[in-house]
């Protein structure tokens, strides 16, 4: 395969039908989170679970709709782990100062 | 005369001379932006989540209706306008002009869409609720600046992507732009609707009124 033939497979994308069944995935997951936000769960519970769903859904955005599956992996090396380790670097810092505040509350 | 190794190296995409991950400078741009923005939100909403769940006296001021309704509605339209976005990169890359430009409008309605139900929403909450940027009328008065500086940001994205979308479709409708700045036009609507994706069930489902 020449490297035109290659860049065009690459970019080619999904079909009209895998993107509008990513589309009502999307808006399936949409409902079962407003579903979920009448059950009156804990808010460390609510919370974990609806950020588990919203990184489902990125996951379906970036795949299908931003095309990130038929381009060279090499590019989602590069973007995926890099953005990873800079939220970690955000949990590292972020943490230990947000619990000491929670200690020096009055209580 | 090179040897093996010297020539298995030169044949690399690392070379130098060709794009190593088979797309443009542009798109590629586009992707680290995105990546940068990414860090924006993801500081926002993480210190939204701890002031959320530290907060005993958090309000829930959105009720089914008009806040939930109305907010589940701008999530649905925005990405209904993501899936116009996805059929005007396609039309583009089949060189098929009128329709690319037909569906770029038809997206922008989709961001015009979710500009003017969220502005109604946050004229429901101002005026009829009396919440503000520094107070509210019940619980923590941190509210007020976390929900308007975090929509406040996403509702910029999303009128910054309008003028972006209506730049792109005039422009490719009178030849001046590729089937490439529809595509990284594409990437950074498609990001919009990513972030949105965290904001709604984070902000608006975490504060619903039982």
């Amino acid at each position: 395969m020449n490297t035109q033939a290659h860049a065009e497979e690459i970019h080619a994308g999904a079909s009209v039908g895998t993107n509008l069944a990513v589309w009502i995935g999307l808006v399936a997951i949409t409902f079962l989170e407003v579903f979920l936000a009448y059950e009156e769960l804990k808010p460390t519970v609510m919370l974990s679970i609806l950020v588990v769903l919203s990184c489902v859904k990125a996951g379906m955005i970036m795949s299908w709709f931003m095309h990130l599956k038929y381009e060279k992996f090499s590019l989602v090396l590069l973007l995926i782990p890099a953005t990873i380790f800079c939220l970690c670097m955000m949990f590292i810092f972020f943490f230990p100062e947000a619990f000491r505040l929670l200690q020096m509350r009055p209580h | 005369m090179h040897d093996v190794k010297t020539e298995v190296a030169l044949d690399s995409a690392w070379s130098g001379g060709k794009s190593p991950f088979a797309i443009g400078s542009k798109k590629l741009g586009m992707w680290l932006f995105i990546v940068s923005d990414t860090l924006t939100f993801s500081a926002l909403l993480i210190t939204y989540s701890y002031s959320r769940l530290t907060n005993p006296d958090w309000p829930r001021p959105f009720p089914i209706y008009p806040a939930i309704a109305f907010s589940t509605t701008m999530t649905v339209v925005l990405l209904a306008s993501s899936l116009t976005m996805v059929m005007a990169v396609m039309a583009s890359q089949r060189n098929d002009r009128k329709k690319t430009v037909m569906w770029l409008v038809a997206t922008m309605m989709g961001g015009l869409i979710f500009t003017g139900l969220h502005l109604t929403e946050w004229m429901n909450l101002i005026f009829k609720e009396h919440f503000t940027i520094t107070s509210n009328p019940e619980g923590t008065p941190l509210f007020g600046a976390v929900f308007f500086g975090i929509t406040g940001l996403h509702m910029t994205h999303v009128m910054i992507g309008v003028i972006y979308l209506g730049i792109v479709a005039i422009g490719y409708g009178r030849g001046k732009f590729s089937a490439e700045d529809v595509e990284v036009n594409g990437l950074y609507w498609h990001f919009v609707d990513l972030v949105w994706m965290f904001v709604f069930p984070m902000i608006y489902l975490m504060s619903v009124k039982y």
